[in-house]
């Protein structure tokens, strides 16, 4: 049975929901308290069959083909508009080109400036000293880190049989928008990837899928209403590959 | 009913949704105990977020929206309103640690799935939904409390009474060799 001061706290530090100085203060008292030892580890095992035996059920693909189907996002084309926009005056037409070719050039800019950041963070961090400020393999213990640091909560996937590994993370900033910077391991090359939430007004307009910038390959996607960045300079196989369990995860 | 969410371009409620589908449905399945209920909660829930999509406010947790639609839906239908048996009030003294834990009782947590998977059914359905929450789903605090519509003190009281429960029958299981 784990110590009468911290024996309370004991779940709370393992769902990684422990304030950041008591998380600190617990964390320095594990290692020198066998009472609390024992029972941190009885718990984490306890949490590790629960994890293990809730994934159970699958759905069959029809279901999913089912659902899918039902909420597609249906064509936005009103049939009553189309006749309206042949008939507009040519001056209309080439006011709306004009102005389709302004927002285009302007999104472009704006997506190449938000590219160019994410570069120059994943350059600068693996040019730093200290890459990341939690240094682990463990999904389990880079994930609870975060807590506190930034808004929002994320999941990171299971990399046992996959070429990748977990070096780490950092948090980190994108159009004063705080966020996680996680570092991933393949074959001696260093992958990031950036989560943030999907609100900032430099994100969210962003087309999801693969980029080629700055010499780097890109993925980014939506999903739970966070916006995930992978940057390297590995294969776009490989980024694909990593984003793929990432969003397995999510 | 369009599924695109006029407010951030490109961005459509699929996008958002389809990612979930699968722990959505592991999470109907636990709850129901049922394949056709359970489908049928996942298609209700999908229908009734796509039509709710409009109105949801993107600075809150889409994840913990979608469970609670379901949960929702699930409290309302013959059996969620059969299973779902009301629970003692909650306090702060359940926070206390659990029991003892001893090298034995280290060994019974690492009870196979199968058996986990039994304790589990077994759970009074507050308990399961909780731990699935907690465990499976990895759910914050912050989450599960939105999810569930229940305050935070609550769900540390709860999935503190829903572990010691689940050890409990854990070590039935286990013929009461080891001490909860």
């Amino acid at each position: 049975m784990a110590c009468e001061q911290w024996g309370g706290k004991l779940d709370a530090y393992l769902d990684g929901e422990l304030e950041a100085a008591d998380a600190r203060a617990f964390a320095a008292h594990l290692p020198g308290c066998a009472a609390c030892a024992a029972d941190a580890l009885g718990r984490v095992q306890m949490k590790r069959s629960v994890e293990l035996a809730g994934k159970r059920y699958t759905a069959s693909a029809e279901l999913r083909s089912k659902v899918a189907k039902s909420i597609a996002a249906k064509p936005r084309r009103d049939a009553g508009w189309a006749w309206k926009l042949v008939a507009m005056p040519a001056l209309l037409v080439l006011v709306l080109s004009v102005g389709v070719n302004l927002y285009l050039r302007r999104e472009g800019s704006q997506r190449q400036r938000v590219y160019s950041e994410l570069a120059d963070l994943h350059v600068s961090a693996l040019a730093s000293a200290t890459p990341v400020d939690v240094i682990s393999t463990d999904r389990h213990t880079v994930k609870p880190w975060f807590q506190g640091k930034i808004p929002f909560s994320f999941n990171l996937p299971e990399l046992q049989g996959s070429e990748f590994t977990l070096l780490g993370g950092r948090v980190t900033y994108l159009a004063q928008t705080p966020g996680a910077h996680l570092i991933y391991q393949v074959r001696k090359h260093e992958v990031s990837v950036f989560i943030f939430q999907d609100r900032g007004e430099e994100t969210a307009s962003l087309p999801s899928g693969p980029v080629h910038a700055l010499s780097f390959n890109v993925e980014n996607w939506t999903q739970n209403g966070l916006r995930y960045f992978v940057v390297g300079d590995v294969s776009p196989d490989d980024i694909q590959a990593l984003s793929e369990l990432l969003r397995d995860a999510g | 009913m369009k599924g695109t969410d006029e407010r951030v371009p490109g961005v459509t409620f699929e996008d958002l949704a389809m990612p979930l589908f699968d722990q959505l449905y592991n999470f109907a399945r636990w709850l129901t105990q049922d394949t056709a209920e359970a489908e049928d909660l996942v298609q209700e829930t999908y229908a009734k977020a796509l039509r709710g999509f409009s109105s949801f406010q993107l600075d809150t947790n889409f994840r913990a929206w979608m469970y609670r639609i379901l949960r929702n839906s699930f409290l309302s239908s013959r059996t969620g309103l059969k299973t779902m048996v009301a629970i003692d009030e909650e306090t702060d003294e359940k926070l206390l640690p659990a029991e003892k834990t001893t090298p034995e009782s280290i060994l019974m947590e690492q009870a196979g799935r199968e058996q986990v998977q039994q304790a589990l059914t077994e759970l009074a359905v507050p308990f399961r939904e909780i731990l699935l929450l907690c465990e499976v789903e990895e759910m914050s605090y912050q989450e599960i409390s939105e999810t569930l519509g229940i305050p935070i003190g609550t769900v540390m009281s709860r999935l503190s009474r829903a572990r010691k429960a689940l050890r409990t029958l854990l070590s039935k299981d286990d013929g009461g060799r080891h001490g909860v």
